[in-house]
């Protein structure tokens, strides 16, 4: 069958989708977008989440037709998204789109943890694609997770980064436990959690001393 | 395999009588985990997705009319006050993502022994609606686990809404597991106190082939209550009264040794579950007593 749907802001349309065919399988196999990943195919580890009209879901689990006519966001979406949302709140000011270091260098000057950003920087310098991601400034919560050492082999952090930002999407100013509360579907097998939170903590500091 | 994709509740029930093999897709946690196994090829999957009625609730007078597919994130977020067990028991699936998709049509339709809506429902008090072209009606909640994984819906029927009572006093609900998310219930214990018709009732999960109430139980507590004045006086409930309930309730498993848990664990975890829930819900019954009274 025929699924037609927008993916970080842009309609596609996949087409010989097998009806029993999740969402993650249409996103990474027929569509190039293997930010989101598959570990687990039931729902208990979170790496493919995504968001479905806002909210954050396991792709997996959502079988490609239910999808149809929907808003999908995936993490090579997640820096766009974001950027969008902080300007529609008019929280963007003054860094326009394109400026190589306008997120990263304004959250980090009255960050104490001053980490450094010259590796994001240099990411960020590339040519834009908001649909893979591609060149696009790193949204706040990717950069935490930078700054923060919470990546390791980066299997579960699309999932992670989805899960997080939608919380502080939610909840600028989340306490530890609603971080736990709202990480809780998903499974890191490499850092332990803790660097986790702080990259968490860092990108909830930041983004209230933007605002 | 084919894809139905119903844009009403009319055509829903339109699918499903013309093809009754057709399995409904709601959350998909359910169904999506065994597609992606192999363990279930349906030639039809009936997409809920789009009927819009099964994603709405309502309040009325006595009781919440809950869509089938109300996924448990609103039911924890909008429905506290008035299902304050269930709203417990959703906050206790799985995980933000689940929560986000799954709701209690689905947990009905699987009625896996440890689903966690069930024990909230059981205690609660509720009806499920189901509808067929042939026509609706109203199973109570005590007739609708059949077995093991086994509901009373025919072949062409879907679950349209659940009505479940409104609370009318303080009610629980506590799961054992290894961790606070993520975790299929080693065993569940749902308690609901209905200072109103001065009774209280009971839901065990995945302590029995299906999930159950703890009827003798229910049945001595609410003699016990009677006779002790209870309900009048506000008193602590006697220790003896206690012990005795939560050995009743342990005595109403038929729980069976699994990789997540043995059976005289089962007992056991669920006569403490019993006792702890029902404390908790006398404190609050109690508090909210001298509260009004002291209103008066
Ligand atoms: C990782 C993971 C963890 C989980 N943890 C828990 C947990 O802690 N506690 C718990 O209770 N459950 C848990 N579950 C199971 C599942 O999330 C719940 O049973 C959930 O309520 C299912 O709802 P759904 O809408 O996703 O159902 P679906 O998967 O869409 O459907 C489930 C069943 O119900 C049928 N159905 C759905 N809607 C209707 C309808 N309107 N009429 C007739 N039949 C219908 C379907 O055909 C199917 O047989 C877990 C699942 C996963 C993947
Ligand atoms: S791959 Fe979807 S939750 Fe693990
Ligand atoms: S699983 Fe490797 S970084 Fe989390």
């Amino acid at each position: 069958m025929r699924v037609n749907f927008t993916v970080n802001g842009r309609p596609q349309e996949a087409d010989d989708v097998w009806e029993g065919e999740s969402l993650l399988y249409v996103l990474r196999e027929r569509l190039g977008l293997p930010g989101s990943k598959n570990a687990c195919e039931q729902g208990e580890c979170g790496s493919c989440t995504v968001r479905l009209d806002g909210v954050p879901v396991c792709s997996c689990l959502v079988a490609a037709g239910q999808a149809e006519g929907r808003e999908v966001v995936t993490v090579e979406g997640l820096a766009e998204f974001a950027r969008q949302r902080s300007c529609g709140t008019g929280a963007c000011g003054g860094h326009s789109e394109g400026t190589p270091d306008s997120t990263s260098a304004g959250a980090s000057d009255g960050t104490p943890e001053g980490a450094p950003l010259d590796e994001a920087g240099e990411r960020a310098a590339r040519p834009q694609d908001s649909h893979t991601g591609e060149g696009t400034e790193l949204s706040p919560v990717q950069q935490a997770f930078i700054d923060a050492g919470a990546v390791q082999c980066g299997f579960c952090t699309p999932g992670l980064l989805v899960a997080a930002d939608e919380m502080l999407e939610r909840n600028p100013n989340p306490t530890d436990a609603d971080i736990r509360e709202a990480l809780s579907g998903n499974l890191c097998r490499c850092t332990g959690y803790e660097k986790i939170m702080d990259a968490v903590r860092l990108a909830a500091a930041r983004q209230g001393e933007v605002v | 395999m084919d894809f139905l994709r119903p844009a009403s509740w009319q055509e829903a029930l339109a699918a499903k009588a013309e093809h009754p093999t057709a399995v409904p897709i709601a959350g998909g946690t359910d169904v999506m985990v065994e597609i992606n196994f192999d363990h279930r090829r349906p030639e039809y999957l009936l997409d809920l997705g789009r009927v819009g009625d099964l994603y709405e609730w309502e309040a009325g007078e006595d009781s919440v009319r809950l869509g089938a597919s109300v996924p448990y994130t609103k039911i924890m977020e909008n429905l506290r006050s008035e299902l304050p067990g269930l709203a417990l028991a959703s906050h206790t699936v799985a995980s933000p993502q689940i929560r986000n998709r799954g709701g209690v049509g689905g947990n009905l339709g699987t009625a896996s022994p440890a689903g966690d809506a069930h024990p909230a429902l059981l205690a609660a008090g509720a009806e499920v609606e189901v509808e067929s072209v042939r026509g609706s009606r109203r199973i109570p909640i005590d007739d609708f686990y059949t077995g093991v994984k086994r509901n009373a819906l025919a072949a062409d029927e879907l679950i349209r809404a659940v009505h479940i009572k409104k609370a009318d006093g303080p009610q629980q609900y506590s799961k054992v597991g290894t961790r606070n998310a993520m975790v299929i219930a080693v065993c569940a214990f749902g308690l609901a106190l209905h200072p109103e018709t001065r009774t209280v009732r009971t839901g065990i999960g995945s302590a029995a082939p299906t999930p159950v109430r703890a009827r003798t139980a229910e049945e001595f507590l609410n003699a016990a209550l009677d006779e002790g004045g209870f309900w009048d006086n506000g008193k602590i409930i006697t220790p003896s009264v206690a012990k005795q309930f939560a050995d009743l309730c342990a005595a109403a498993c038929n729980p069976i040794d699994d990789v997540r848990g043995t059976a005289s664990y089962r007992r056991h975890a669920v006569g403490v579950m019993a006792r702890r829930t029902l404390t908790w819900t006398w404190e609050s019954y109690r508090g909210t007593r001298r509260t009004t009274e002291g209103a008066a």
